[in-house]
């Protein structure tokens, strides 16, 4: 199978290091403590394993066989054959962090092109080699806002209308911080996240916000970002990158760091993960970036070529004085967004962006039409609203589940203020007739 | 070859993938929320896969040849898990969809968490942190939490070994606690003089890696222990060389009371380039509440020919989440895969020959180059890549003549405490030749850098870059594409 040894070479290799037998090489292992018998099923072959492993998968009713219209950080989007094609490649895939740069030029331009894909993208200078997930990118915002004023302002401030998993990772790693005090509040859910928040003062670090918001609103934070500034604080857009195609970027708006969760970008929805954080900033904040930068140089011979740089910030350098902790990131998703954004280009972006508008609009004015439902719509957004709904989400949920729809997320479970609020999503993968089925549906679980 | 880039190969007007025109009426999104332009490349599919096929063969990886960078475990990672990850239960399955539409997903969590649980020897896990480091984090707080649950606020400091990876102290950082460094003895052991010493009411812990990054299992590990848990202290076990203990011995067993597992390591999921890792945590039964929530645990026990419910726990003093959503979880899948396919025979046998193959390794190099700690060595070793008489030739040097005999080169200048530090680990899945042969190439490059050391300075020759300029990169700090539209 995987250990390619036959007993001669065993009995040749234990002679060569001399000692008798494999036992012999555990001698520093405290004996009573040595070789336990594992309580574990015993091996199987590929073949069965395959087996098994499938009835687990068919096990589960998914967005695949369903018709999703769940979203709320994890979205279905179409993924193109050539996407799997190139990530499945050992090269990529069986290599590490580009350690070595002579031999890891494959690594390393892709990651200086992703980080070029997601500057542009978001309207930024610069971006990293990736963090774990949207989630723990925007904890990192935190924490570089944080290393820029050195300790000395210890306000970061979370609006509202963020993803409430943002939240308590942001917490998770923030709260460790000498004096870091996080607002998460909001005495409305649906406060206006345009607004200045009446907590800001001059000892802000930093002001979070979403986009679209959790909710799916759009907002131009121009006066926001102004404002945040003249206060002295940072300003962080947490973004969807699918809506980027089409709207204006963070950047334009005035943002000092944007963060992000780069699933749409080409990456299954693999029940939460692996996923893909991407953080961006502009050039004066770069030296407080964490995790991975490639730079480009020249070699010896002057050819161009790439290298992991600026890593005297890094944990393998600075060690307890580094700018984070990560280490291993998500290399391989950020090939996957880079190699979907390359095949979608400039128009097929902006295509598939417009697509989910277009059908979310769709999808927003088929079921307000229902009796009883109303769709929360005074602001404008993008893929993804709110429908206050007649009755219990997870009862409608339930009944649309036999007609083969996955409902939208109810957000009743994250904030009891929102009992019978749905959040619905629609990308491009749904056709207008699977829209109209769907509001049907909806319309028959409300009067079961 | 140089390749270009994607923005210097675009050509304006190309459409790598079509979608379909909207069915639906029209909708004017607000003028003013709209960007102006998408500086991005226009290319056909067949540019986008040669484009990125041509990068791909410039990368060195595990499939192409031997990878034994230390402290990695760059084992084979067997095909059989990329078609697991990828069944369509799985890798269509909504994070946020019903409990009861993901059952597959669920079970398949539990039982990884059992196995987890079962080999090395601790009482609850969770799958939630997305890599080592995170797993490392989530441990650490685990250990502040437990304290501070206890009214114990004076435990700020952590104890680190001076072998220890940078993710250690990096972490401890993070969590506002103040690291105290730890030396090894002559043995590579940790100084249990020393450990003494610092060992009183301020310690928060131990973060211990063992075997440690020499490579070597510290012949006191069930006293050094002893000395953290006498003080009132928690000791934490570093996984990342969790390759040399599967069968062999269990940190639960030898009194850890935290661990973290690296599966992109151990358990055989790819390493992609630099990630997705995962990197799951282990506690105690003392520390099950501090868990990341959620966990995976059965809401609805089984009852006459009904399974039981599987869903999603939240430990009641829980630390809080780590990353969105449950973790890796077709990094999970993988590891499944291989844990299932090996049965504990077959992990016993992983770090059997782990070990012997780094044994074997280093019986055939140690007379050619410096050995530090001269032991029987677990599943990596350290030798000194520098001899006395020859000053001017390096590790570094020893590392890029590795590339032109086509092998990866180790781990290089880590551990610190070590001279030149060549960290070199097999891995089990390698077999006697590709040793043989790699041996073969220490040795020759060993000669030389005594009988012709330009080789080295200059090495590598076949590569398809050459030694690159990191100083000019750092300086003039190029971090994008030049874009002929901004020209």
């Amino acid at each position: 199978m995987f250990i390619p040894h036959t007993d001669q070479e065993k009995e040749a290799m234990l002679s060569s290091i001399g000692v008798k037998r494999l036992e012999d090489l555990f001698t520093a292992v405290p004996e009573k403590h040595r070789f336990p018998k594992l309580e574990l099923p015993d091996g199987l072959t590929e073949m069965e394993v395959l087996d098994e492993l499938k009835d687990y998968s068919s096990a589960n009713e998914t967005a695949g066989d369903l018709v999703c219209f769940l979203g709320a950080g994890a979205y279905r989007h179409y993924i193109p054959a050539a996407v799997n094609a190139l990530i499945s490649r050992g090269e990529f895939s069986t290599a590490y962090t580009p350690y070595q740069p002579e031999i890891s030029q494959g690594t390393l331009q892709a990651i200086f092109e992703f980080q070029t894909l997601v500057a542009n993208l978001t309207g930024m200078d610069v971006s990293n080699a990736s963090h774990y997930d949207g989630a723990t990118a925007s904890a990192e915002a935190g924490v570089m806002a944080y290393h820029n004023f050195r300790g000395k302002r210890s306000k970061i401030i979370l609006s509202p209308a963020i993803n409430p998993q943002y939240k308590e990772v942001m917490c998770s790693y923030l709260c460790g911080y000498e004096n870091v005090e996080l607002i998460t509040g909001g005495k409305d859910p649906f406060e206006n996240p345009e607004m200045l928040p009446e907590e800001i003062d001059d000892n802000t670090a930093l002001v979070v916000v979403q986009y679209p918001d959790f909710f799916g609103r759009i907002h131009d934070f121009t006066n926001l970002a102004k404002k945040v500034h003249e206060s002295g604080a940072l300003f962080t857009v947490i973004a969807n990158p699918t809506a980027l195609g089409l709207l204006k970027t963070p950047g334009a708006m005035g943002a000092d760091i944007v963060v992000g969760e780069g699933q749409p970008l080409g990456i299954p929805l693999s029940f939460g993960g692996p996923y893909l954080g991407f953080l961006a900033t502009k050039n004066e904040l770069v030296r407080k970036i964490s995790g991975r930068l490639v730079g480009e140089t020249v070699d010896n011979q002057g050819r161009r070529g790439f290298v992991l740089t600026l890593t005297a910030r890094e944990q393998h350098i600075r060690r307890e004085k580094a700018t984070s902790n990560i280490c291993t990131n998500q290399g391989l998703m950020a090939l996957t967004a880079t190699v979907y954004m390359s095949l979608l280009g400039k128009s097929g972006m902006k295509h598939v962006a417009n697509l989910c508008y277009q059908k979310a609009h769709y999808a927003a004015a088929v079921i307000g039409k229902i009796p009883g439902f109303k769709v929360l719509d005074e602001h404008p957004f993008f893929h993804e609203f709110v429908v206050k709904c007649p009755t219990d989400v997870e009862h409608l949920n339930h009944h649309l589940l036999d007609a083969g729809f996955l409902g939208g997320f109810d957000l009743g479970k994250v904030d009891p203020r929102l009992k019978d609020h749905m959040l619905v999503a629609v990308t491009e993968v749904i056709t207008k007739e699977e829209i109209d089925d769907f509001a049907v549906a909806l319309k028959e679980a409300a009067h079961d | 070859m140089t390749e270009p880039t994607i923005y210097e190969l675009s050509s304006p007007g190309r459409v790598g993938v079509r979608f379909p025109e909207s069915d639906v009426p029209r909708y004017d999104p607000p003028a003013d929320l709209l960007r102006s332009d998408l500086p991005f490349p226009e290319l056909a599919e067949i540019d986008v896969i040669r484009h990125f096929t041509h990068l791909s063969a410039k990368n060195y990886s595990i499939d192409k040849g031997f990878y034994p960078l230390g402290s990695c475990t760059m084992k084979y990672n067997p095909k059989i898990n990329e078609v697991t990850a990828g069944l369509p239960g799985f890798a269509f399955s909504h994070p946020l969809q019903p409990v009861e539409t993901v059952q597959g997903n669920l079970y398949l969590m539990y039982q990884l968490q059992e196995f987890l649980k079962e080999i090395s020897g601790f009482d609850a896990v969770s799958l939630q942190p997305a890599a080592g480091a995170q797993g490392e984090f989530t441990g650490v707080k685990i250990i502040n939490a437990y304290h501070k649950s206890r009214g114990d606020e004076k435990r700020t400091r952590v104890i680190i070994p001076d072998s220890a990876h940078g993710t250690n102290p990096a972490t401890t950082s993070m969590i506002g606690l103040e690291v105290v460094h730890l030396p090894s003895d002559k043995r590579g052991n940790v100084d249990l003089a020393a450990l003494k010493e610092i060992c009183d009411d301020t310690i928060a812990g131990l973060m211990l890696t063992n075997p440690n990054t020499l490579g070597l299992f510290d012949e006191n590990v069930c006293e050094v222990i002893e000395i953290v848990h006498a003080a009132g202290g928690l000791v934490y076990g570093d996984g990342a060389n969790l390759n040399a203990l599967l069968g062999i011995t269990r940190p639960g067993d030898l009194g850890f009371d935290v661990m973290h597992f690296n599966l992109h390591k151990t358990f055989s999921t790819p390493h992609g380039g630099g990630g997705p890792g995962s990197g799951p945590v282990a506690v105690t039964a003392a520390l099950a509440d501090f868990l990341p929530a959620p966990i995976v645990g059965i809401v609805e026990e089984a009852s006459d020919d009904v399974p039981p419910l599987y869903g999603f726990l939240d430990p009641p003093q829980s630390i809080g989440r780590v990353k969105t959503f449950f973790g890796q979880f077709g990094m999970l899948v993988r590891a499944y895969t291989y844990i299932r396919m090996h049965g504990p025979d077959g992990l016993r046998k992983v770090s059997e020959y782990a070990v012997l193959n780094a044994n074997y390794l280093l019986s055939k190099v140690k007379g050619k180059y410096t050995l530090p700690y001269d032991r029987i060595c677990m599943h990596e070793f350290v030798v000194e890549g520098v001899w006395p008489d020859l000053p001017d030739v390096h590790a570094l040097d020893i590392a890029k003549r590795l590339m032109d005999y086509d092998f990866h080169p180790p781990t290089n200048y880590f551990p610190l405490i070590v001279h030149e530090a060549l960290m070199i680990e097999p891995t089990e899945t390698e077999n006697k030749q590709t040793l043989d042969a790699f041996a073969d190439a220490l040795l020759k490059i060993a000669d030389e850098a005594r009988n012709e050391p330009e080789l080295l300075k200059n090495a590598p020759h076949n590569t398809p870059v050459s030694r690159l300029d990191e100083v000019k990169a750092a300086k003039e700090l190029v971090l994008c594409c030049w874009l002929p539209e901004k020209e």
